[in-house]
C-alpha cells in the first residue's frame, strides 16, 4: 500500500472541481516513478457519478464514503474520515481550493505530516517529490521536499496540469468506507446565492475591469443617485456591463482589479491579485486597469494577455502581449460585436 | 469573550522581491503587518466592542516581529505577546500550528482564534486550521461574515466564502476562525492608539515558556527559492484610426495567433 498514490477528488453538490481530473493526471505519471496504483478517494452522500468519473480519468481504485454525515463539506468531519484512509499513503494530492487547504492542512495534523500547497510543478528527487510552488504571489519560486514523513500532501494549482482524456471503459475497484463520525462540532445551515457562471480559477479566458470602468464622463447618472459616490458606482457598473458581455461572448469568468473591489464596484469575490485570486488562464483581458504590481502578481502567468488602457504609459503594457490604447467605453462594444460575429454568436 | 489573533510580520505587498546570494531580499521595504491579518484584528475588536472581553494579539517569529504586535496594539488590541525562540527558525506549518497552539493553551480560556486567511509571503493558508486541530476545536475557515455570535450559548454562525457558493455554518465555541477581507473594513490606529502602543510592554515566549520540551522537525523542507524565468513579452500595439478599427484589428490578430 506504501507506494500507492492518493487523490482527493473535491466536488461541490456532485459537480467536480476540474482540477481534480488534472489531479488523477498527475497521480497516473507519479505511479510510473513510485510504483503501485492511483486511487481516488471520494466523500459526499450521493456520489456514484464522481467515482465514476474519477474512474474515467484514471483511478485504478476508489474509496467511497457516502453518507448523510457528509452531505456538506466539513473540514473536521472529512479530514477525519480522509486521515483513517490515507495513512499509508505515499503521496496524497488535492486540487488547491478553498475546501482542499483546509482539508489536507487537517490530514497533516492527523498523520504528523507536512503539506505543500499551490504546486505548479514537480519532479522526484531521491524518492521523494520535489514540487514546485509560487511564493511572495508568484514574485519567486520555492522548491520544496517532504522526505521523511508520509504522505507527502500536495494540493496542485488549477491548470498548472494537463487534464487527461477521460476513458469510460476503464474500470476499478470501489470500496465502501465506513463512516463513522461522532461528535462533529459544526454543522452546515444553509447556502447564499451560489456564484453565477464560470469561476475564475477555472476559466480559460477571463475579461477583467479596473478603475477604469468608471471612468466615463460622457454617462449622465440618473437624477434620484445624486451622492457622488453613488454615482461613480453607477458609473462603473455601466462599465462593468460592457466587461460582461465581452466576457459572455467568449465564455469567459469576470475579474476585477482590488481598486475596482476597494471602490465597491463589484464584490470580491472577482479580485483577482495578490490579494484576491490567482489565476492563470490561457486568455487574460485587462480593461481600465493599469497594473499594479499586486495585480500583475495574480494574473502574470496567464498566456496571453490584452491591456486596454486610456494611459499608453500603464504598466500593465509591459506584460502585454496585445495592448491597445484606448477608451474601453469605446473600444468593448466594437469588441464584443466583432467576437460575436466571428465566433457566430 | 477571550480572543487571540495571530498575526505575522511579512513584507510589503508592493516589495520588489529578489534573491541575493540565494537568500530572499526585499530592499528597502520595510515590514508590515500581515495585509490579511488587518481584517482578523478588526473583527476581533468589532467582537469585542459587541460582547465585551479582551483581544491578545501572537505573533511567531523574530525579535523584529514585535512591530507586527505594535500595529495590532495601536488599532486597539489589549495586549501583545511574542513567541520566539532560536530553536523554532525554519519551522514549517506543521511545527508552526503546534508552537501556535501550545501558547493559546498557556493564554487560557480562550474562545476565539482570529487569523487572516494567508500571510503574504509564504502564502500556505493552513496554520488556522492546523491549530484548530491541534486544539480539537472547529476551524472555519475563509469567513466573510461573522452572522450570529451567542457567547452565552456557546455558538458561532458564519457565512465562509466557498468557490461556488457562500457556506453557511454554525460551530460550538471555541473556535478559530480565518477571514477574507469582505468582512470588514480595517480601522486605521488611532493617535491614542500609537502611543499607547509604543509604550506597550511585549512579553516574549520562549518553548519553554510555552511548554514545549523538544521543538520537533519540520516535516518539509524549501532547499532552494529562485526568481521566476524572465518571461520576455515584446507587446505589439495595436493601431488604427478609430476605437472600431482597433477593435477589428485586435479580433484579427487573435484569432491569427490562435488565441481563441
Amino acid at each position: 500500500m506504501a507506494n500507492k498514490v492518493f487523490v482527493y477528488v473535491d466536488h461541490f453538490e456532485g459537480r467536480v472541481v476540474p482540477a481534480s481530473f488534472e489531479a488523477l493526471g498527475v497521480a497516473r505519471q507519479m505511479v510510473e516513478t513510485v510504483g503501485g496504483g492511483v486511487v481516488a478517494v471520494v466523500l459526499g452522500q450521493g456520489v456514484d457519478d464522481v467515482v465514476q468519473k474519477a474512474v474515467a480519468f484514471g483511478a485504478d481504485e476508489v474509496h467511497k464514503g457516502d453518507a448523510a454525515v457528509l452531505k456538506d463539506f466539513r473540514g473536521e468531519a472529512y479530514a477525519t474520515v480522509l486521515s483513517a484512509i490515507v495513512a499509508e499513503a505515499e503521496v496524497l494530492l488535492f486540487p488547491t481550493s478553498g475546501r482542499t487547504r483546509e482539508l489536507a492542512g487537517l490530514v497533516a495534523v492527523d498523520l504528523e505530516t507536512g503539506i505543500i500547497p499551490d504546486v505548479i510543478d514537480y519532479e522526484f528527487d531521491d524518492g521523494s517529490v520535489l514540487a514546485m510552488r509560487p511564493i511572495y504571489a508568484g514574485k519567486l519560486l520555492t522548491k520544496v521536499v517532504c522526505r521523511e514523513r508520509r504522505p507527502q500532501i500536495l494540493t496542485l494549482r488549477s491548470r498548472a496540469f494537463p487534464k487527461p482524456e477521460p476513458d469510460s471503459s476503464r474500470s476499478a475497484e470501489i470500496i465502501d468506507v465506513d463512516v463513522d463520525l461522532a461528535d462533529v462540532k459544526t454543522e452546515v445551515t444553509g447556502y447564499g446565492e451560489s456564484q453565477s457562471g464560470v469561476s475564475l480559477t477555472d476559466a480559460a479566458i477571463i475579461v477583467s475591469g479596473g478603475r477604469g470602468v468608471s471612468n466615463n464622463p460622457s454617462l449622465e447618472p440618473p437624477a434620484e443617485i445624486s451622492d457622488e459616490a453613488e454615482q461613480e458606482i453607477w458609473r462603473a457598473q455601466q462599465g462593468f456591463k460592457l466587461i460582461r458581455e465581452l466576457a459572455k461572448v467568449l465564455g469567459a469568468a469576470v475579474g476585477a482589479s482590488r481598486a475596482a473591489v476597494d471602490a465597491n464596484y463589484v464584490p470580491y469575490d472577482n479580485q483577482v491579485g495578490q490579494t484576491g485570486k490567482v489565476v492563470s488562464p490561457d486568455l487574460y483581458i485587462a480593461a481600465g486597469i493599469s497594473g499594479a504590481i499586486q495585480h500583475l502578481a495574480g494574473m502574470r502567468t496567464s498566456k496571453t494577455i490584452v491591456a486596454i488602457n486610456k494611459d499608453a504609459d500603464a504598466p500593465i503594457f509591459k506584460l502585454a502581449r496585445f495592448g491597445l490604447v484606448g477608451d474601453l467605453f469605446d473600444v468593448l462594444p466594437p469588441l464584443t460585436q466583432a467576437l460575436k460575429e466571428r465566433l457566430g454568436k | 469573550m477571550n480572543i487571540v489573533v495571530c498575526v505575522k510580520h511579512t513584507a510589503d505587498t508592493a516589495a520588489t522581491v529578489t534573491i541575493e546570494d540565494g537568500k530572499i531580499s526585499w530592499g528597502d521595504t520595510p515590514m508590515i503587518l500581515n495585509p490579511w491579518d488587518e481584517y482578523a484584528v478588526e473583527e476581533a475588536l468589532r467582537i469585542k466592542e459587541a460582547h465585551g472581553g479582551k483581544v491578545t494579539a501572537l505573533s511567531l517569529g523574530p525579535k523584529s516581529a514585535k512591530d507586527a504586535l505594535k500595529q495590532a496594539l495601536a488599532m486597539g488590541c489589549d495586549e501583545g505577546i511574542l513567541v520566539s525562540d532560536a530553536a523554532f527558525a525554519g519551522a514549517d506549518s506543521l511545527v508552526v500550528s503546534k508552537i501556535i497552539a501550545a501558547a493559546i493553551q498557556k493564554i487560557e480560556d480562550v474562545d476565539m482564534v482570529c487569523f487572516g486567511r494567508a500571510s503574504v509571503d509564504s502564502d500556505t493558508g493552513v496554520t488556522g486550521s492546523q491549530v484548530g486541530r491541534r486544539l480539537g476545536w472547529p476551524a472555519l475557515n475563509l469567513v466573510a461574515e461573522i452572522t450570529a455570535l451567542d457567547a452565552e450559548g456557546r455558538t458561532i454562525s458564519v457565512e465562509r466564502m466557498l468557490e461556488e457558493s457562500r457556506q453557511q455554518v454554525r460551530a460550538s465555541l471555541p473556535v478559530v476562525i480565518s477571514v477574507v477581507k469582505e468582512i470588514n473594513e480595517p480601522r486605521y490606529p488611532s493617535f491614542m492608539g500609537i502611543r499607547k502602543a509604543s509604550k506597550a510592554e511585549i512579553p516574549i515566549w520562549s518553548k519553554d515558556d510555552i511548554g514545549l520540551d523538544e521543538v520537533p522537525q519540520s516535516a518539509v523542507m524549501w532547499p532552494q527559492v529562485f526568481a521566476p524565468p524572465k518571461v520576455e513579452t515584446k507587446v505589439e500595439m495595436i493601431e488604427g484610426d478609430t476605437p472600431e478599427q482597433k477593435a477589428l484589428k485586435l479580433v484579427d490578430r487573435l484569432f491569427e495567433e490562435k488565441v481563441i
